[in-house]
């Protein structure tokens, strides 16, 4: 187990080299000038010269392989750079906002894994029943509405119900717990609800698999308890698929909420990205997908890790 | 033996005493989406203790649903159990509730699987699946069951159970984990094991190692056994009685000597008599019942086997025979009119075409068709042992064979899984790249050019009738292809004409070319597979493993039609295959392999009769055949251990490992191939000195 870990741990490091020179060199594909948004943003007329200028100023006009030398020499201090619009140091753009992504992110799976694993199991264990057919609506239902309507939704219900809105702004949970809790608990359900909805269905269509595998009529022939089949014997199998479906959709969550973001108002990550998209900030735009991969790497890493804890074929193998 | 009712259990004492099971009107229904499938119909049978008894039967006549149900295993919603009773020790089991049921399983009844793979939980320990039902039944504390289970996996022969408890099935041999399987089985001490197929997928020498293993021990500990098996040869050696089953009905029950030795159903006569024995010298055809058993979603009324009976009379259309006491055996119950007829004919009710002996004999004079000498198969395997450190090596899968096959010759191949018979099959195909070695096909050298000049003349059936034809393509589809690959015939007419003739030739219909596979039966499509080879008019066909996935009535209609294609159009065959009585019956000549080694090539009734090789030996002692008398007799040595890996194989003769003759000479060189008789030769050391 612990040489499966540290392989794996240990592999983490040649892959997130790849993703940082891919994304380097995709970005400088990209057509479309900062400096020329930058400086004719406000409808200004501005001569080549000062264009030339700027560019030199910031970098632009130095060889390829120099911008990527100082780029990667600047990583693994965890220096990602100057944001080429606020000229703020990237880290600190990504810093800032990407506490809120994980906490939500988090809150999210929290609310999803809580919502999906009862249903999932009933939904299996009742297949064919009306309890199924109505878990099967509403996780179709989580699936077919966007999450940001969900969210606007969830805006109305909140101000009918409570008579107010969440305060703007967001609050740090180590100041204020309740207060954030409060913010973020709406767009985690809106979030959430899709999300419990796929690992539900997954849930579902794998224990329904393996409960026709044949060492659970093995156990049955034991004379095991019917709870203890289906926990001990079934539940554990059952898990593997769902673990990586858990997994994938965290990963996207902490860069892919663009719309919910804008919709609660929230400074996540999803919005920085946008933004950094239109002002073709490359320096920015190459900090946050190193970010969003690198999570997703590390995300990928646990859900290894659980494999191998779970099923021993693969902690086993050599 | 009457049969008493639950309340009269005292008065009937003297009689019921030793009966365990006493299952009356048994009858397991599906429902379908299109109707009602009655798996079981009305079946009643009782089981003694300490009984042995093997339920036999094809694929689909409901043996394995009855047990099933015994266990009230069936999927509720689907199924549907009814029975007058089922009482087991006094317990009517088809009526309690589930709960008590549940403290049944395991406990007095337990169950044995068919397959070992997947029947275990690859997330749990085998300590862990083997402590439950000692703990969940006897209440033992976890320390205590370790200690039992420990125990319990000596008793069934696994080695260094302490070590082994803490692993997981995946780190077991199939054998292996039917130990385990079995151990789980014993752990409370039950009345009765229902073993399903418990043998199936195992290599014989292990097959036989697990069956006297579960005699040995059901007889110490006076369990019943009911066994469910298609296999008559485990029958024979195994089973005190039999119930042999037939499209959802129990047609015939007795002492397994009644039924071997005096069959009086029909079917009964049809299933002996078409399993080829390796204990009769070679020759003669076999007997096959013809056509299928009948749709259980709408069986006739009447006999269900009068389609396929040969002594059927009108009137066993209208009514059937319900079990009746035959002459001779208080056991003996056959569901027939005319069992008296059956019983005193015997095999004569099925004509054999004695005019037909057999098959053809072989000119050896002429330069065979093809030679295979030196020839080396080697696959590159690689995995890590360590942090950075893996193993590179190669597997020998075929290590210096050599053999010939002249015209119109079959020859045998036969060993257990892995010993590499399928990867000689797929190099001389050039499937798989030989690494070294000379073929010779017609006089011509073989090589990856060469290959394609001779494709059609060598063409190859394979095991898997279901997933070697295409599901997309109808049958005239499938058949055409190759005509029109190889432009055999181009006029579309005249192809139509030849996939006509190619369907009568093989025994099927030819409207039959607008079906899809999945229409045909198992054999109509292995029949299919046949004449697509035939299309070609090959010299030479590989039939790998061609009936193993077959009943043997099916079984023994393609035997017989590869030997009459044989002896009209002069095809040679290279026969794979594991079974030891089919390849002998087909074959002029048998190679016998082991770990990628020939270890004895000869003549069939020579090689068969007078084994030279130990392994050869134990191979034959381990398949039992289907006489008990012949089996009760017999004295068998059987094998030990499993198929050492074939990536570190022992040094000098690879079967000294196992070999029950081994000296100190053997570990020291390979053996060489040496004749012992004209068409006879084993590589053993021990032939050397003599």
């Amino acid at each position: 187990m612990l040489q499966y870990a540290l392989r794996r741990i240990l592999l983490v490091f040649p892959t997130l080299f790849a993703v940082a020179v891919l994304v380097f060199l995709v970005l400088r594909v990209v057509p479309g000038d900062i400096v020329e948004i930058k400086m004719t943003a406000e409808g200004g007329i501005v001569s080549q010269e000062e264009i030339e200028r700027e560019r030199e100023r910031l970098g632009l006009n130095e060889p390829l392989y120099k911008q990527f030398f100082t780029y990667m020499i600047g990583l693994p201090r965890g220096d990602l750079g100057v944001s080429l619009w606020t000229e703020r140091p990237v880290s600190q753009e990504i810093g800032s906002r990407i506490a809120l992504s994980f906490e939500l992110a988090i809150l999210s799976t929290i609310l999803a894994v809580l919502i999906a694993f009862p249903l999932g199991t009933l939904s299996a264990l009742y297949r064919g029943t009306v309890l199924d057919y109505v878990i099967r609506i509403i996780t179709i239902g989580g699936i077919a509405v966007p999450s940001f309507w969900l969210g606007m939704l969830l805006i109305m219900f909140a101000i009918t119900f409570f008579g107010k809105l969440p305060p703007l702004g967001t609050v740090s949970i180590f100041d204020d717990p309740l207060t954030n809790l409060y913010q973020l608990i709406w767009p985690a359900l809106s979030v959430g609800y899709r999300y419990s909805s796929v690992v539900a269905r997954m849930l579902r269509s794998s224990i329904l698999e393996v409960l026709s595998e044949d060492y659970i009529r093995t156990a049955r022939a034991k004379g095991v308890f019917e709870r203890l089949v289906i926990v001990k014997h079934g539940m554990r199998n059952a898990l593997l698929p769902t673990v990586t479906v858990i997994g994938l959709e965290f990963a996207f969550l902490l860069g892919g909420l663009v719309v919910t973001e804008s919709v609660f108002n929230l400074n996540g990550i999803g919005k920085l990205f946008v933004d950094s998209v239109v002002r073709n900030d490359l320096n920015l735009l190459q900090g946050l997908v190193l970010t969003v991969a690198t999570c997703f790497v590390f995300v990928n890493l646990i859900v290894d890790l659980l494999y191998a804890a779970l099923d021993p074929r693969i902690r086993y193998q050599k | 033996m009457a049969v008493k009712k639950q309340n009269s259990k005292k008065a009937g004492r003297t009689v019921t005493e030793d009966v365990l099971l006493d299952v009356k009107n048994l009858r397991v229904e599906f429902k379908m989406k299109n109707g009602v499938v009655r798996a079981v119909d009305d079946i009643s049978y009782q089981v003694r203790k300490g009984e042995f008894l093997a339920v036999v039967g094809e694929s689909g006549c409901g043996k394995s649903v009855s047990a099933l149900s015994l266990m009230r295993l069936l999927p509720e919603k689907a199924a549907t159990i009814t029975a007058d009773h089922i009482l087991f020790d006094g317990i009517d089991i088809s009526s309690i509730p589930m709960s008590e049921m549940r403290k049944l399983r395991g406990r007095r009844i337990s169950m044995i699987f068919q397959e070992p793979m997947t029947s275990l939980n690859p997330v749990l320990t085998i300590g862990d699946q083997i402590c439950e039902p000692l703990i969940t039944h006897l209440g033992m504390s976890e320390e205590q069951a370790e200690v039992r289970a420990i125990e319990l996996m000596a008793m069934v022969g696994i080695p260094e159970p302490k070590n082994r408890l803490p692993q997981y099935p995946h780190q077991f041999s199939g054998g292996m984990r039917q130990r385990v399987m079995i151990a789980i089985g014993l752990a409370c001490e039950p009345d009765l094991i229902i073993a399903d197929e418990p043998t199936t997928a195992l290599d014989v020498t292990i097959q036989a190692q697990i069956l006297e293993l579960l005699k040995d021990i059901s007889q110490r500990l006076g369990i019943a056994v009911i066994m469910i098996t298609h296999n008559l040869g485990v029958v024979a050696a195994y089973a005190d009685n039999v119930n042999v089953m037939y499209a959802a009905q129990i047609i015939e029950k007795g002492t397994a000597s009644d039924i071997f030795a005096n069959p009086a159903h029909p079917y009964s006569i049809g299933l002996l008599r078409s399993v080829p024995r390796m204990d009769k010298p070679r020759g003669g055809r076999l007997a096959t019942i013809d056509g299928l058993p009948p749709n259980l979603m709408n069986p006739p009324s009447g006999c269900r086997f009068y389609a396929r009976c040969p002594m059927a009379q009108e009137s066993c259309a209208k009514t059937d025979q319900s079990l009746q006491e035959t002459k001779g055996s208080e056991m003996h119950q056959t569901a027939c009119y005319f069992s008296e007829k059956a019983l005193k004919e015997g095999a004569l009710i099925y004509e054999t075409d004695v005019s037909v002996q057999g098959s053809s004999t072989v000119d050896k004079s002429g330069e065979p068709l093809l030679s295979v000498s030196s020839l080396r198969q080697e696959f590159s395997v690689s995995f890590r042992t360590g942090w950075f450190s893996s193993y590179n090596g190669s597997v020998k899968a075929v290590d210096d064979v050599s053999f010939d096959i002249y015209p119109g010759e079959t020859v045998g191949l036969v060993g257990e899984s892995g010993c590499g018979k399928t990867s000689v099959g797929r190099a001389i195909l050039h499937l798989n790249d030989p690494t070294s070695g000379k073929i010779a096909f017609d006089n011509l050298s073989i090589n990856k050019k060469s290959i394609a000049l001779v494709r059609q003349d060598m063409q190859v059936i394979f095991q898997d009738p279901f997933s070697s034809l295409n599901p997309r393509m109808t049958i005239g589809e499938i058949l055409e292809e190759p005509l029109k690959v190889h432009n055999i015939e181009s006029d579309p007419e005249k192809r139509l004409q030849r996939i006509s003739e190619l369907l009568v030739k093989v025994g099927l219909y030819p409207y039959m070319s607008d079906r899809y596979p999945h229409e045909l039966s198992g054999g109509q499509r292995q029949r299919v597979g046949i004449a697509r080879a035939l299309s070609m008019e090959p010299k030479l066909i590989i039939c790998d493993e061609p009936v193993s996935a077959l009943d043997v009535s099916v079984q023994a209609q393609i035997i017989n039609l590869l030997e009459d294609l044989q002896r009209e159009l002069g095809i040679a065959y290279l026969f794979i295959a594991h079974d030891l009585a089919v390849v002998k019956h087909i074959s002029h000549k048998v190679v016998v392999m082991y770990l990628g080694q020939i270890m004895e090539v000869g003549e069939g009734d020579q090689l068969y009769g007078e084994p030279k090789h130990p392994y050869t030996q134990a191979l034959l002692d381990a398949a039992p055949i289907p006489d008990p008398e012949i089996e009760r007799k017999r004295k068998r040595s059987i094998l030990k251990g499993e198929l050492p890996s074939p990536i570190n194989p022992p040094n000098g003769c690879v079967f000294s490992t196992r070999c029950p003759k081994v000296v100190a000479a053997c570990t020291s060189g390979r053996p060489e191939l040496l004749r012992v008789g004209t068409e006879h030769m084993a590589s053993c050391v021990l032939l050397d000195e003599r």
